[in-house]
């Protein structure tokens, strides 16, 4: 019997540690293989993309014996298979290369645009969380009313319009007509020469050095583009917060909550929408994480030097050195933050943490 | 629902009222500051701002305003050159020996003398590093071999370059103003430069400080380059040590946007003092407003499109005369490129030495139609056509689309980003290719020899100009009188070769020459003395002032 039960506990144990060993190996075989796939797409992309890559460091006007050399130095007239070796191993020891376009090194490079979009992305997720959650709840609880149709309407047009008509019209609005906004770019040019930035969030650098006017003026550039993507993610999130909420209302200890005579807003606010909250964690993470890839027309609108565009151009002149390094910081952002939002998950929903 | 529709309406009409309040409300005025000139201008094609390697037509202009030259185009005769750098300059008896004579106490921005030496190292260090715009020299019969001697200081002040043939002496100067023939300063090249390990494709131990110049500068012109961040902006400052006229405004700043929409609005605002990329209804818009003024000027850039004689129907001398009566050139001219373009039919773009402004061609259908059926092609053909997706190409390819239907021959656009047509027409594998062609360099050889000018017309031609692309086999007698035209001494001779041979190319070439570029500006009326010039490497700024 005793001696039943200590292999069967030394066997829980094993399977227990093991369990976790296989969750550590799976989880690294996915982000192995993840990230090989990505090697193998985006070099699969820059090969059958009917561009001549020699093009986009020559230039358009080259004559045709600088345009072979070029190729020659790139290693474009190596067998495919050679290519993608050099390509990987390449990217395995952190060499991303210089990007032919900007001369940089390409890290120099996404340092220098990856803040620009990342600031973006994150006024825009603020702007949509702290907007799209209560509107959400609202439609929820109103369900059927006239202010669901009214959320529904916002939503809908927030997804379906199209980026650039908005932003067109928005800086037309705002920009133009209202001028409550700053437009081109991140900030006005009289900062060119003042203002030295130290992590590239040009928000944060001018709090800590105290600068109220560079911080003003990167708020009014950053307000109408950053409000333009939370508009969108503000859709998908309401969206998504009044199903949640709808399926939480129909819960038994929601009745039992009536029952028990609390307000109707404790009940909504802090037992419905903190069960709700669990599953839009990663409805917000994966908003966030899709904005940070740059929104390459928002960009383009708002002469924002992010790195939508950056990857964009890149592509667009089989710069593969950058478009692989772009790649490859969106790949192990959007892999960061799936995981914090899983921790997330673990610490609000006690359910998963004892599983 | 009455009650809530009467809400609705209420909330509605609140938000309408609100709306009007604030947009009668009094706008207080952005303004750049007083010293900057800020132009708004897409500047994405900026791959580096050495001279001796940038060949992009944004390129030219900042190189321009920031280096100088041994000579420069007349500003107001663009078919004569005048001196920049050189006092003065004589040209051999045989035509081949020019020695050019320097202003005196020249200096560089960083300090230093600017020499005849310095002009020698910036041809040695262009014709060495053999980049995109290298073959302008060495088309002069220049080598990494001989460059030292050719191009060389016989002392501090005086600058011999020796050709190899005896060339019209308008074309060397034409050449020497281009950006290539820029002068660098070769103390601060040469601080930067990094050893190279000589190879096969690389001869030399050092890079002539290449890498640090994609970014860097070296200059003696009206303003320095301080800075360029691609997509960005390019950051230009006062140079104290230019010899010329002082450039009137501390700062230049253009800023990169790429939409047109979005600089009218900064102009507007007055974020901007110059949008570069106005499209024809912003400019429209722009045209009518207090404040505001615009500009423009020819440029030597031409759009066209080429019919691949490897395709049989399209080799047809009957088509390719039919296809210039298939476009409906008056109604391109009034509305497509209305005021970013004119209507043109030669190669040679108005302002260059000899062009011509002949108009032969208009819609004929007719007549295209009896000449299809001469060709035997009487109920039409099928043909594609590869179209970059931008403005203006991509309306006047559906404009021809239309007008050939109405002759019987289906075209078929193929879309394709810019790089991607350009691959394929360098390839020789499309049908008919659009596109535009701007001058390698202001002279008229640069566009005779594309257009005329075709060896070997193999796959393997290793002259790839426009004519070998669309595999023409160029009749001998306009190859040779393009080539003639190189070695005429006398200018008004050589202008005349050209205005002939302009009209027979018009005449039987695969070429459909539609209009020469227009480009345009809107600035804001504050600016004294902004001028566009007459090509990309003339858009000076340095005179440009504020009120």
């Amino acid at each position: 019997m005793t001696l039943n039960d200590t292999t069967a506990a030394t066997r829980r144990k094993r399977s227990r540690s093991s369990s976790t060993g296989k969750a550590v190996l799976r989880f690294l075989v996915t982000v192995v293989t993840t990230f090989l796939g990505l090697l193998a797409v985006t070099f699969f992309i820059g090969r059958v993309i009917p561009i001549d890559p020699a093009l986009a460091i020559v230039g358009d006007r080259a004559p045709a014996h600088v345009v072979e050399r070029v190729r020659e130095q790139l290693g474009l007239n190596l067998p495919l298979y050679q290519q993608f070796y050099f390509y990987v191993r390449d990217a395995l020891t952190g060499n991303f290369g210089t990007s032919v376009l900007t001369t940089n090194p390409v890290m120099e490079d996404i340092r220098r645009v990856f803040p620009a979009t990342m600031e973006l992305a994150t006024v825009g997720t603020v702007f949509g969380a702290l907007f799209g959650i209560p509107l959400g709840v609202l439609a929820a609880v109103k369900r059927g009313s006239i202010a669901d149709q009214i959320v529904r309407v916002v939503g809908l047009i927030g997804y379906s319009v199209p980026i650039f008509w908005l932003g067109l019209l928005s800086l037309v609005l705002f920009y133009a007509k209202l001028r409550w906004v700053a437009y081109p770019g991140r900030l006005d040019i009289v900062y060119e020469y003042t203002f030295t930035p130290i992590t590239g969030f040009f928000l944060f650098d001018s709090l800590v050095q105290g600068q109220w006017d560079v911080f003003w003026d990167a708020f009014r550039h950053i307000i109408l583009p950053g409000a333009l993507l939370g508009y969108f993610s503000l859709a998908y999130i309401s969206r998504m917060t009044r199903s949640f909420m709808l399926n939480e209302l129909q819960q038994e200890y929601i009745v039992a909550a009536r029952a028990k005579g609390l307000s109707e807003t404790r009940i909504i606010w802090f037992h419905a929408l903190r069960n709700a909250a669990v599953p839009l964690i990663t409805v917000i993470a994966l908003s966030y994480a899709g904005l940070l890839e740059g929104s390459v027309l928002t960009e383009t609108i708002f002469s924002w030097p992010g790195l939508g565009l950056y990857i964009t151009n890149s592509l667009q002149n089989a710069d593969m050195n950058a478009v692989l390094g772009g790649t490859i910081i969106v790949g192990s952002v959007f892999i960061a933050i799936n995981l914090l939002s899983d921790l997330l998950y673990r610490t609000l929903d006690p359910r998963t943490r004892s599983r | 629902m009455m009650n809530s529709l009467n809400r609705r309406v209420r909330i509605l009409s609140a938000g309408a009222a609100l709306a009007l309040i604030t947009l009668a409300a009094p706008q207080a005025f952005a303004a750049t500051p007083a010293d900057t000139l800020v132009e708004g201008f897409a500047i994405d094609d900026i791959i580096t701002i050495d001279p001796g390697e940038a060949f992009e037509l944004s390129t030219a202009e900042v190189t321009a305003n920031s280096y100088s030259k041994l000579v420069g185009l007349d500003p107001a005769d663009t078919s004569k050159v005048v001196g920049d750098l050189a006092e003065s300059w004589t040209v051999s008896d045989d035509g081949m020996t020019y020695t050019f004579k320097l202003k005196p106490d020249l200096k560089f921005a960083s300090g230093n003398p600017l020499t005849a030496e310095d002009v020698a190292f910036s041809f040695e260090r262009a014709v060495k590093l053999d980049k995109s715009p290298a073959f302008l020299l060495t088309q002069f019969g220049l080598t990494g071999d001989n460059v030292t001697e050719k191009a060389k200081a016989t002392d501090a002040t005086t600058f011999t370059f020796t050709v190899d043939k005896a060339y019209a002496p308008s074309f060397v100067l034409n050449v020497l103003t281009a950006t290539v023939a820029s002068v660098v300063d070769k103390k601060v090249v040469m601080e930067h430069a990094k050893p190279m390990t000589p190879s096969a494709e690389y001869k030399y131990d050092t890079d002539f400080g290449n890498e640090w110049m994609k970014t860097g500068y070296a200059g003696s012109g009206p303003y320095k380059t301080m800075a360029w961040r691609a997509n960005e902006a390019v950051i230009m400052e006062a140079n104290p040590n230019y010899y010329g006229e002082k450039p009137k405004l501390k700062r230049v700043i253009y800023r990169h946007m790429k939409e047109s929409s979005g600089q009218r609005l900064a102009l507007e605002n007055g974020d901007i003092d110059v949008a570069r990329n106005l499209e024809p209804n912003d400019l429209k818009a722009i045209e009518g407003k207090d404040g505001l003024s615009s500009t423009s000027a020819p440029k030597g850039t031409i759009y066209y499109f080429s019919l691949n004689q490897k395709n049989e129907n399209l080799a047809k001398p009957e088509v390719v005369e039919a296809m210039k009566y298939l476009v409906d050139y008056d109604a391109i001219g009034a509305t497509l490129i209305k005021g970013i373009g004119e209507i043109h039919q030669t190669f040679l773009p108005k302002g260059q030495l000899g062009a011509s402004d002949e108009k032969p061609y208009k819609l004929d259908v007719a007549k295209a139609k009896e000449l299809l059926e001469k060709a035997g092609l009487k109920d039409g053909f099928s043909v594609t056509m590869d179209v970059r997706n931008t403005q203006p190409v991509t309306g006047i390819a559906e404009s021809v689309q239309q007008t050939l239907a109405q002759a019987g021959i289906k075209l078929s656009i193929i879309p394709g980003d810019g790089k991607q047509t350009l691959t394929k027409y360098r390839a020789r594998t499309h049908d008919i290719y659009i596109g535009q062609w701007g001058s390698d360099y202001f002279d008229p050889n640069s566009n005779a020899e594309t257009f005329t000018v075709n060896p070997d017309n193999s796959d393997e031609g290793k002259s790839k100009t426009l004519a070998w692309r669309n595999a023409w086999d160029v009749p001998k007698e306009l190859s040779d009188a393009s080539k003639g035209a190189l070695l005429e001494k006398d200018a008004a001779k050589r202008a005349a070769i050209y205005q002939d041979l302009q009209k027979k190319v018009a005449a039987v070439s695969p070429f459909v020459i539609v209009f020469q570029q227009t480009e345009v500006a809107g600035y804001s009326s504050k600016l004294k003395g902004y001028k566009l010039g007459p090509s990309f490497d003339t858009n000076f700024v340095h005179t440009v002032s504020k009120d």
